[in-house]
């Protein structure tokens, strides 16, 4: 005990001390690579978002646009840099609305109790009978496609996860002796749940967030795909692959370049997550290491 | 005779968190004769478990041996590849493990889990091998040992759980057998029967056996010998004989003295303070759910006073200490906090009541917020209970670390980087920081060695000299409660048996219960154990265990002097005898027990 206290680093933040894997690395820099191009986009592109370049449509890479035309004869690449904005744009708020509703009722729910526990866990889980994408369909085909219908409902299917383990969380942690010792203090219940639970559920939270932004981008890219999400002419990487899916039959690459971008988006955010939760369990693994 | 284990300049190093290999054991050295058994003692950290699973070939997650050999039945261990050595355990030499609640699979029976490692290595069928191990079960004494192993876990008590991990690592007739803290999670009354069914199965089987535990107590009723171990090295070795009476080693006294502190005695209660109690709980019924924990409990805490609650785990001692803080509701009955009436529920009451009655739980680990710097968790109660903001708050949170003889420098850590002894202060200095008249002290040195331990108390006492706050003190501790308490309250399956101040208590007459209590906690000498295992009491206090709820005196089904048709059927009121002591027992007073 007295060993490992004494080598045991202060966990002052949850991103001090990186101590990357490689994986981690690589993952790391594709999404700072995609970020960028999502803030800087506009200057970097070489040509409008929905500007036709060329009489040429599916034009190979290379000819016309660096990476082809699609069906139109727009430029792929420009697409492409235009798509990641509303890609990661549209899943983060999606994600940050799932986690509005989510963390908030998960956390009530555990804090609450009776009653109120028993009505939201029911309603939660009624949802969460239903197939995700079938339900955000029904909703969608209900209220009409536009963006704020669109991201309201992916938010909310989205939400069902983020409560469950936010509500998971909040039980565990709950019942911790230093909560109790809050409680026995007379705190109240907003003291209790912003400084003792929350700030201990933030690494697993953090860890859920990177799983349901990539959970998003897939659903959100999906949705686009049946052509309920994203509407021309804006650009957005499922929408792409639904456009120029019948490029495939005449041998262009227009489809599969934004399928293997949505692919390395949430491949390298699954990968940063990976190691983001071995760190955090490493930590507590290790810590009783002289017990 | 020949060695079954030699071990020579052992080096074990472990990782911390994102650190570098950092040595744990510094070249021990040992050997076990055939039949003999050494004792391992030690605080925690001075790496006697590391070493006692490097007997086996074995390091922890994160741990590595480094450097040294093993040599067990003449092969070097750490020479053979991992599957050799892999088919010695369970084989030639097994393990058993501090917690069997924890060691168990809940979902499978114990008949199958006990003959697993001799199924696995071949030893016989399943008939046979299930035959042999209810002959293990007869002689470790569990009851009914055809039918035990059928059972599932969560169906017997601790002592019997742990007894039958000993058959399960006995099973195989494995040449040595480790014991790691096999009886420190247990109660007293339980402890007996467990370390005799150890030592007896032990010297039947000629088995050699290393046996790690930080109580110098037990020891002496198990060990042939005692290696001393601090920081990973050898302190002092020897026989058990001379280790406790002539240690040579300063350290091995301080562990010595730190064992059984001397008895304070307080043969009165001052009537000005009782007239006044900080806490008086009149008569109180609790639980959780459908289960009634506390029944009709009375206790008063004087001002400025110790009152020790003890009884073994599960008779309700942490319960009272919520029901009084608010934690827990209470069913029946009240709880008065320094003369006016408290609400049931912590949060129906006013902030002076609160600040008045301040809890200190009894895991110093998770008591603290490990993402809250230690000035942010002294300076809360400040701000919340007295308004207390920037500077004067920092200076008093230096105040109260110096209060309880930590650095003033600490207010910028974090829990984690504190040893558990220094982090059971900072809880005890949060709950100073309300200036409370009366302090909750559950368990609070149950989880520290015995030397940081004694540490505690001694803080505990000079703070109650200086600044006259009261502690209700919680603990299954006897020596500790006896050291430090002016009133003890024996309680049992929910009610109190015996209470008044501590000189009464703990001098004859007493309650059986008291008596069984008494008389479990293991000296410090040889040859103990044998003499107090064979007493009826202790006889009919392991032929049964703990029933809450029921009716007549709970203590009846394991009392030798129960009287039948009265003590089973009837709850015996509580008698005043001489001395402000309170007995509630059906016995006349010339009967109950003395010595």
């Amino acid at each position: 005990m007295s060993d490992v206290s004494d080598h045991g680093a202060p966990r002052a933040s949850v991103f001090a001390g990186l101590r990357l894997t490689w994986t981690a690395g690589l993952a790391g820099a594709i999404l700072l690579f995609w970020l960028v191009l999502a803030l800087f986009g506009p200057w970097i592109a070489p040509h409008g978002e929905a500007e036709i370049i060329s009489g040429t449509t599916f034009a190979p890479i290379g000819e016309g646009g660096l990476l082809g035309t699609d069906k139109l004869g727009r430029d792929v690449f420009s697409r492409l840099i235009y798509g990641v904005r509303t890609t990661m744009l549209l899943a983060l708020i999606t994600t940050l609305i799932s986690f509005a509703f989510g963390v908030t009722l998960g956390f009530a729910a555990a804090i609450l109790k009776g009653w109120f526990d028993v009505v939201i866990s029911r309603i939660v889980e009624a949802f969460m009978a239903f197939p995700s994408t079938l339900l955000a369909l029904v909703v969608i085909g209900a209220f009409g496609t536009s963006i704020t219908v669109l991201v309201l409902t992916v938010g909310l299917v989205l939400s069902t996860g983020v409560f469950r383990v936010s509500r998971a969380l909040g039980y565990d942690i709950g019942v911790m002796d230093f909560v109790e010792a809050a409680r026995a203090r007379g705190e109240g219940t907003w003291w209790i749940l912003t400084r003792e639970i929350l700030p201990n559920s933030m690494a697993p939270l953090i860890a859920e967030f990177g799983l349901r932004f990539t959970f998003s981008i897939l659903f959100l890219s999906g949705l686009s795909f049946l052509g309920l999400g994203v509407q021309e002419p804006a650009a957005d990487w499922g929408l792409m692959v639904q456009e120029n899916v019948g490029g495939l039959f005449l041998g262009s690459s227009a489809a599969l370049i934004p399928a293997a971008c949505i692919a390395s988006l949430t491949v390298s955010m699954n990968l940063l997550v990976d190691w983001f939760q071995q760190r955090q369990q490493g930590e507590t693994v290790l810590e009783k290491i002289d017990q | 005779m020949t060695d079954v284990l030699t071990i020579k300049n052992l080096h074990v190093e472990g990782r911390p968190p994102g650190g570098d290999y950092v040595p744990i054991v510094k070249g021990v050295s040992l050997n076990v004769r055939k039949g003999e058994v050494l004792a391992l003692i030690g605080e925690s950290g001075s790496g006697k478990s590391t070493i006692s699973l490097a007997a086996m070939g074995f390091a922890r997650p994160g741990c590595r041996i480094s450097r040294g050999e093993v040599w067990l039945n003449g092969r070097d261990i750490m020479a053979l590849p991992p599957h050799d050595r892999h088919a010695l355990r369970g084989d030639e030499v097994s393990y058993v493990a501090q917690s069997a609640a924890a060691s168990f699979n809940p979902a499978l029976r114990i008949g199958r889990q006990v003959i697993e490692a001799p199924l696995w290595h071949g030893a016989g069928d399943a008939a046979t091998l299930t035959a042999a191990a209810v002959e293990l079960y007869r002689k470790l004494d569990l009851p009914s040992p055809e039918t035990v192993g059928e059972k599932f876990p969560h169906q017997v008590s601790g002592g019997q759980l742990q007894r039958l991990m000993a058959a399960m690592a006995m099973s195989c007739g494995p040449d040595l057998l480790i014991l790691d803290e096999p009886t420190t999670a247990l109660d007293v009354t339980t402890q007996i029967e467990v370390l005799k069914a150890f030592r007896d199965i032990i010297r039947d089987q000629g088995t050699a056996a290393i046996y790690v535990t930080h109580d110098l107590a037990v020891v002496a009723q198990v060990a042939d010998r005692i290696l001393v171990l601090k920081n990973g090295e050898t302190v002092e070795e020897g026989p058990t004989n001379q280790i406790l009476h002539a240690p040579q080693h300063d350290y091995t006294r301080t562990l010595m003295a730190a064992v059984r502190p001397a008895p304070h005695l307080v043969d009165h209660i001052d009537p000005a303070a009782a007239q006044a109690p900080v806490i008086s709980v009149r008569n109180v019924t609790a639980g959780y759910g459908a289960l009634t924990i506390l029944s009709d409990v009375s206790v008063d805490v004087p001002a400025a006073s110790v009152v020790g609650v003890i009884g073994e785990s599960g008779c309700g001692k942490s319960t009272l200490a919520r029901v009084v803080a608010g934690l827990t509701p209470l069913r029946e009955g009240t709880v008065i906090l320094d003369g006016e009436p408290a609400a049931p529920a912590v949060r129906d009451r006013p902030r002076a009541a609160l600040k008045d009655c301040q809890i200190v739980f009894q895991m110093a680990d998770t008591a603290l917020n490990p993402r809250q710097r230690i000035g942010d968790i002294l300076g809360r109660p400040l701000d919340f209970y007295k308004g207390l903001k920037g500077r004067e708050r920092a200076e008093r949170v230096a105040e109260l670390l110096e209060l309880v003889d930590l650095p003033r420098e600490f207010a910028s850590r974090f829990p984690g980087e504190l040893s558990g002894g220094q982090k059971q202060r900072v809880n005890l200095a949060r709950a100073l920081a309300a200036d409370p008249k009366v302090i909750l002290c559950d368990e609070v040195t149950s989880a520290l060695d015995t030397v940081v331990a004694a540490g505690v108390i001694e803080l505990l006492k000079s703070l109650k000299d200086k600044l006259g706050v009261a502690y209700m003190f919680i603990s299954h501790d006897l020596s500790t409660v006896a050291s430090f308490a002016d009133e003890v309250v024996v309680l049992y399956a929910g009610r109190v048996v015996e209470k008044g101040p501590s000189k009464a208590v703990f001098s004859p007459p007493f309650h059986p219960y008291t008596k069984l209590l008494l008389s479990s906690v293991p000296e410090m000498r040889q040859g103990w154990l044998d003499g107090v295992a064979d007493t009826s009491e202790a006889r009919a206090a392991s032929a049964a265990s703990v029933v809450i709820g029921g009716t007549g005196c709970p203590f009846a089904n394991r009392c030798a002097l129960a009287i039948r048709g009265t003590c089973d059927t009837t709850a015996p009121a509580v008698r005043d005898l001489p001395g402000d002591l309170q007995i509630a027992c059906h016995l006349p007073v010339g009967e109950l027990p003395v010595s």
